[in-house]
């Protein structure tokens, strides 16, 4: 993509937006670009702020802060019905008591068009639309929505499907800058599903509006989109064409979150070289520190499976475990050097085959971790005790630290115990991911004072679940506070920031 | 027991409280038919009394009375409790279940303490007793009614609608009223036939704040206070019964075929 293209081409900015609600982030800091006339896709799991993102460009939330640009203009504040932006929303929401042709010329009764004169101050004289053009503008997007025969019908009578296309055929009719699209296919079944998202994207060629799509659903947002923006926790994790985020997830919760993955903690030896189950691969991946530890996916089909070890040094033994038939494939759960690989391929290798699995450099892909130790300010309650995420945990004390030091804390992810019984915890807390990872799960729970913990164990949480956090007093490291902690985690964030925002130069 | 004992002895029981409730009024219909003026003496069928009724210029005007403050009540409070009910339903946890606690109180008051205190109310505002204050009591205790018989039909709406107003191009205020009232319209409807009855058929709190201007149930009870049981009362009590009876079928009707409607829909 060697075309530059003006800057203003961008249609929407948002910049550094976030929302709160009674003391939860919704949206939490996210800077984001659309280029007009692009079809990008918000994508994420349920409550990752995506939805509310959507509100905050259609105007019906107000960013807590941050603002919203529509070409180059600031809309923060403009209220939506100033804005010439136009949504169709999740469960339709049409207009009951008026017929298909009303619901659609709804808009365009309410429109001001420019007459192209202007009056004696020279300000634009407006106009509204006549009979004749409205009936005119509504027969057109009825046929592009294949509704043509419907106008004099009454909503109630519609299939889920009319209804969605007439909710489409109303935001569309009024020529929005932005169409924004929330959840729209989720009422609908599976076939009418695929058909109305074809439709969607031939439609968006057709017509040249820029469309902003939410959905929780990959498949959707990767066969539709020109980009996808990933979000969880109300931050953006990665913005960039589906096939780049399919192959170079940028850490291991979008690797997750897109197709079937194996998702492996491993080690950057050097540049162009990691090691994961005890043995070093090649890779396509540099810039990463010596010996850094690293998380990496390799995508189940990029596993080559043989019987013989091959001359390559890089081949890891194991066996089969099971095996499913996929209709063009087999997909088998292979376990070597203690890791539970998923692998696709076209033969199939019956449950206790010995066999050797290999990957190509460009089968592996590398991410930095996102954390890799649990660190936490904290403060000295008394000679053997620290509190920390409003608990008080015993540690170690050597005699350097004296009641009301403030301190940072850290404590690694396998050091953490997780228990059944919230009481029986020094702290409880929420399970809010886990992510396996061949050998052990990676849990990270959400704790009362909104404190994150990443725990890798090898049981099993489930999503929603309460826990109680346990630390052995010998596995709190604790240290003093470099002089103004804070600005350690503002680095951190800036950090986190500055990735975002290669993400996006890269485009 | 059989089951058709036991079926029986439901009818039986049913057809007594039938019986208690409305053999008075039937009694009352079936006499308001003749002219005797002690109730139980029949004298011959006639429309004597009904020719009385319309002709008895008092009357008459309490019958105009009742209905000019049954409508502008009704109406004033269909407007009040829309607004309220629109109002309370996008509040937050807490103050909705006071909102609500608060605009039920009139409902389950007693009415005599309501009447009181519209009384006393009034008598501090120095407001004098008359179509004001029949009209102001009267909207008060009959827009909870109003609130209630709306609320539904907004918990029935797509939560987006008025979102989707806004997003078309409405004004706040416009997209409220051409796009949420018209869904409410059935409730509204509904709760002004309720308001209408409720007010045309009140006598205690009426009776505390009327001053000069006699309502149907006041002058009813006035006149048997000063003249004893009037025989033309029988003909008017029979006339209010029909009336109500009406709108209460009409009312139902309408809302089953509202709901025949939507099914086939």
């Amino acid at each position: 993509m060697a075309v530059t293209r003006e800057k203003f081409d961008n249609i929407i900015e948002i910049q550094n937006v976030t929302k709160v609600f009674d003391g939860i982030t919704a949206v939490d800091n996210v800077n984001l670009a659309v280029r007009r006339g692009e079809f990008v896709t918000l994508l994420g799991p349920s409550g990752c702020g995506k939805t509310t993102l959507l509100r905050m460009i259609a105007g019906f939330e107000m960013p807590t802060s941050g603002s919203i640009f529509l070409e180059k203009q600031d809309v923060t504040s403009v209220p939506p019905h100033m804005r010439p932006i136009n949504t169709v929303f999740q469960k339709y929401a049409l207009f009951p008591h008026l017929s298909v042709f009303k619901n659609i010329a709804f808009g365009l009764k309410l429109k001001k068009i420019p007459t192209g004169e202007a009056d004696k101050k020279g300000r634009p004289i407006y106009r509204k639309f006549t009979k004749d053009e409205i009936a005119e503008k509504v027969e057109r997007v009825l046929k592009l929505v294949n509704l043509e025969a419907y106008g004099h019908r009454d909503i109630t009578g519609l299939s889920g499907g009319q209804q969605q296309r007439i909710a489409i055929a109303r935001a569309i009719v009024c020529e929005p800058k932005v169409l924004l699209l929330d959840e729209p296919l989720g009422a609908l079944d599976l076939k009418m599903r695929k058909e109305m998202q074809s439709e969607l994207m031939a439609m968006h060629k057709n017509i040249g509006i820029t469309f902003i799509y939410v959905t929780h659903d990959q498949e959707e947002a990767l066969t539709m989109s020109d980009k996808v923006v990933v979000m969880t926790d109300g931050a953006v994790q990665q913005y960039g064409p589906p096939k780049k985020i399919y192959d170079e997830p940028a850490n291991a919760f979008v690797a997750d979150f897109i197709g079937e993955s194996n998702i492996l903690s491993g080690v950057m030896k050097k540049d162009f070289l990691v090691e994961f189950c005890g043995t070093e691969f090649k890779c396509l991946d540099k810039g990463f520190g010596k010996d850094e530890k690293v998380d990496l996916v390799v995508r189940p089909e990029d596993i080559v499976v043989s019987l013989k070890k091959s001359a390559k040094k890089d081949a890891l033994a194991g066996e089969v475990l099971s095996t499913v038939f996929k209709g063009t494939y087999y997909e088998m759960e292979i376990m070597a050097s203690g890791y539970q690989f998923t692998v696709q391929n076209t033969v199939e290798y019956t449950p206790g085959s010995k066999v050797y699995l290999s990957v190509e450099p460009n089968g592996i892909h590398i991410m930095k971790k996102l954390k890799t130790v649990n660190e936490f300010d904290g403060e000295i309650l008394s000679e053997t005790t620290v509190g920390f995420c409003d608990g008080e945990f015993e540690f170690e004390n050597d005699g350097s630290f004296e009641r009301g030091d403030e301190v940072r804390v850290k404590i690694p992810f396998d050091k953490i115990e997780l228990t059944d019984d919230e009481e029986d915890g020094v702290i409880g807390a929420n399970v809010t991911q886990t992510l396996y990872k061949g050998s052990y799960y990676q849990v990270q729970v959400y704790t009362d004072d909104d404190n994150d913990f990443f725990i890798d164990t090898v049981d099993e949480w489930d999503i929603g679940d309460r826990v109680g956090i346990n630390i052995k007093p010998s596995d709190i490291a604790v240290s003093k506070k470099i002089e103004k902690p804070e600005e350690a985690d503002t680095a951190e964030n800036a950090d986190e920031q500055a990735a975002d925002g290669e993400v996006r130069n890269e485009e | 027991m059989s089951k058709r004992v036991k079926t029986s002895l439901i009818w039986a029981f049913v057809g007594v409280m039938l019986a208690v409730m409305y053999i008075p009024i039937v009694i009352l219909i079936v006499y308001s038919f003749t002219g005797a003026k002690a109730l139980g003496v029949w004298s011959g069928f006639s429309f004597e009394l009904y020719a009385d009724l319309f002709t008895n210029s008092s009357i008459m005007n309490a019958f105009k009375n009742s209905l000019i403050l049954a409508l502008v009540s009704a109406l004033l409070s269909t407007i009040l409790g829309t607004t309220a009910a629109i109002g309370i339903f996008h509040m937050r946890k807490w103050k909705k279940s006071a909102a609500n606690f608060i605009a039920n109180i009139t409902m389950e008051n007693a009415e005599i303490v309501t009447g009181v205190s519209f009384m006393m109310f009034f008598l501090v505002l120095r407001l004098p007793y008359g179509w004001t204050t029949l009209i102001i009591a009267h909207t008060m205790i009959t827009t909870p009614y109003v609130i209630l018989s709306v609320t539904p039909k907004l918990s029935q709406l797509n939560p987006n609608l008025y979102e989707a107003g806004l997003d078309l191009g409405a004004s706040p205020i416009k997209s409220m009223f051409t796009v949420i009232v018209p869904q409410l319209i059935p409730g509204m409807l509904s709760g002004f036939v309720m308001a209408f009855a409720l007010s045309l058929d009140d006598f205690i709190v009426s009776k505390f704040v009327n001053g000069s201007v006699e309502t149907i149930p006041v002058y009813l009870y006035n006149a048997l206070a000063k003249r004893g049981a009037d025989p033309t009362l029988r003909a008017l009590s029979s006339v209010l019964f029909v009336a109500v009876l009406a709108v209460l079928i009409a009312l139902n009707a309408v809302s089953a075929k509202r709901r025949k409607k939507s099914v086939q829909g």
